[in-house]
């Protein structure tokens, strides 16, 4: 599904954002991605949806290898994640159901159809009664519903969730946290950032921990530790 | 394709202020540039105007038989250069410095003898009237064997022609640089629009649309604008045009094909202006 291979990412003036990262995670998987601010856990992510073209090793993501992707087939891979960010990334000027229409739209899919797979994923995501609402008028916990309602309309093989709780007092946060489980447990992988430690103590998920750009920790490969050891 | 032009319109309808200064902007800019057309315009009317008066004239021997003339006339029109040729007898010559010159009439009554030769008077066809044809026109006229003199006012030809040379010069430099300002204005108008809308480009991408999808509505709305820049432009030029025509001088207004060359300059700067500024984001990946 998702396999960094010996991964290396060089920025221009940022030095190595990571070094020789290596994980696989497999189909229907939930991995919480940890480590301090600047670990290198969004580059991860942008190198997933190739925000970011990878320096040296192989990145390959559902059936796409990155270095080999063409600059054309990028909304192609895009069309199977969806992607969730911190700071929700919605259109100020559309309402929630327009937003989340938006998806589709510019994926090409059937007018007809964008309806009912709208209210579909509004209803999923618990929002079905806000449809009509612009984002300023929604709070930050209904605000990353929304999003996360864009990002599943397209019925993403995984969903990337930067930090979506950053942004989110705690009720918020356990809402958003638990809809991301729900997603997951109907089949859908999910690859979320966090440093919130006690999310991650929370589920019984596996956990990959970068620190200053290399992965430390994956509970996967390496024996469980002491929580109280981690950052 | 129906989603590309509700796009376009949906932008002037979310960023309104945006987009009349926008559309206000490519107007006046395209205004200047054709207030210098209204100009180079006039001036070359103007330049025709003159350059109507460019006349050969050849003077014939006294006793030449008008037969020879007549033929010769026909000839003479069947130049490729010449556009009419005119016979004047030695009496219609003298009648006309009678009404013309009204200062030696008394002289001219007196005279038992008609002084004035006959003449063949040659007008040229408009793209022949400059130094080097009416020359070469004067040169065969010469070579008539019952012709005495050729005639033409060659320095002031000659001016005519410099005239020329100078207001398609300046009309060139001028025209190009009010144009190069044009295109850097309305560039600049259309990348405010697009780095408006940067971060709807980004989510754009974000959820999977190609970058010909992005691109589209964009060009779109760049090519609309444009247009109705160019529309308004058009419409103040015409309103000038009808101050300077009621107070000042007679003139001219553009033909319907400079007006429509306006505006489609007005679109396709929009239009390549808003390509290069979307190019410009999709390109960092």
């Amino acid at each position: 599904m998702i396999k960094f291979t010996n991964v290396f990412k060089a920025f221009p003036k940022g030095g190595l954002a990571l070094k020789d990262v290596s994980f696989h995670i497999a189909k229907g998987e939930f991995v919480f991605l940890t480590g301090h601010s600047g670990a290198g856990k969004s580059t991860v992510l942008k190198l997933v949806y190739a925000e970011e073209p990878v320096t040296s090793g192989e990145v390959r993501v559902s059936g796409f290898t990155l270095a080999e992707a063409r600059r054309k087939d990028i909304p192609m891979l895009r069309r199977r994640l969806g992607i969730v960010f911190q700071d929700f990334r919605l259109l100020e000027d559309r309402t929630a159901e327009e937003n989340v229409a938006f998806a589709l739209e510019v994926t090409g899919a059937r007018r007809a159809s964008i309806p009912a797979r709208v209210m579909r994923v509004l209803t999923q995501v618990g929002l079905a009664a806000k449809a009509h609402a612009y984002p300023r008028e929604l709070s930050g916990g209904e605000q990353q519903r929304v999003a996360i309602a864009r990002a599943l309309v397209n019925e993403p093989t995984v969903l990337l969730a930067d930090e979506p709780t950053g942004n989110l007092d705690e009720r918020a946060t356990r809402g958003v946290f638990q809809l991301l489980r729900d997603i997951n447990a109907s089949g859908t992988a999910v690859v979320m950032a966090t440093h919130d430690l006690d999310l991650v103590r929370q589920a019984p998920y596996r956990v990959i921990e970068l620190q200053e750009g290399a992965l430390v920790y994956d509970s996967a490969v390496d024996e469980p530790r002491d929580q109280a050891a981690s950052p | 394709m129906n989603l590309v032009i509700r796009e376009a319109l949906l932008a002037f309808r979310r960023a309104p202020l945006l987009s009349a200064l926008s559309v206000t902007t490519i107007a006046f800019s395209l205004f200047v540039v054709g207030l210098f057309g209204l100009v180079a315009v006039n001036l070359q009317q103007a330049l025709r105007d003159v350059a109507e008066r460019v006349e050969i004239v050849a003077y014939l021997l006294p006793g030449a038989p008008i037969e020879t003339i007549t033929l010769a006339e026909k000839d003479i029109e069947a130049f490729p250069e010449v556009q009419a040729a005119a016979y004047v007898s030695e009496d219609e010559a003298l009648q006309r410095a009678r009404t013309e010159l009204v200062e030696f009439r008394d002289v001219l009554q007196e005279l038992e003898r008609n002084p004035l030769p006959a003449s063949i008077e040659v007008k040229l066809k408009p793209h022949f009237r400059d130094v080097e044809h009416v020359n070469e026109v004067a040169e065969r006229l010469r070579g008539f064997g019952f012709v005495d003199d050729v005639r033409f006012g060659r320095d002031w030809v000659e001016k005519l022609d410099r005239l020329r040379q100078i207001a398609a010069a300046v009309g060139l430099v001028v025209g190009a640089a009010f144009a190069a300002v044009a295109i850097i204005i309305i560039g600049t108008t259309i990348r405010m629009a697009v780095l408006q809308r940067s971060r709807e480009i980004a989510i754009m991408r974000l959820v999977g649309a190609t970058n010909g999808f992005v691109r589209r509505p964009f060009l779109l709305q760049g090519a609309l604008k444009g247009m109705l820049g160019g529309l308004a432009a058009v419409a103040l030029s015409y309103g000038a045009y009808a101050l300077i025509n009621r107070w000042l001088i007679h003139a001219e207004f553009f033909s319907q094909e400079q007006a429509v060359a306006i505006v489609g300059f007005g679109m396709l700067i929009g239009f390549f202006g808003s390509a290069a500024s979307v190019g410009r984001h999709l390109r960092r990946v």
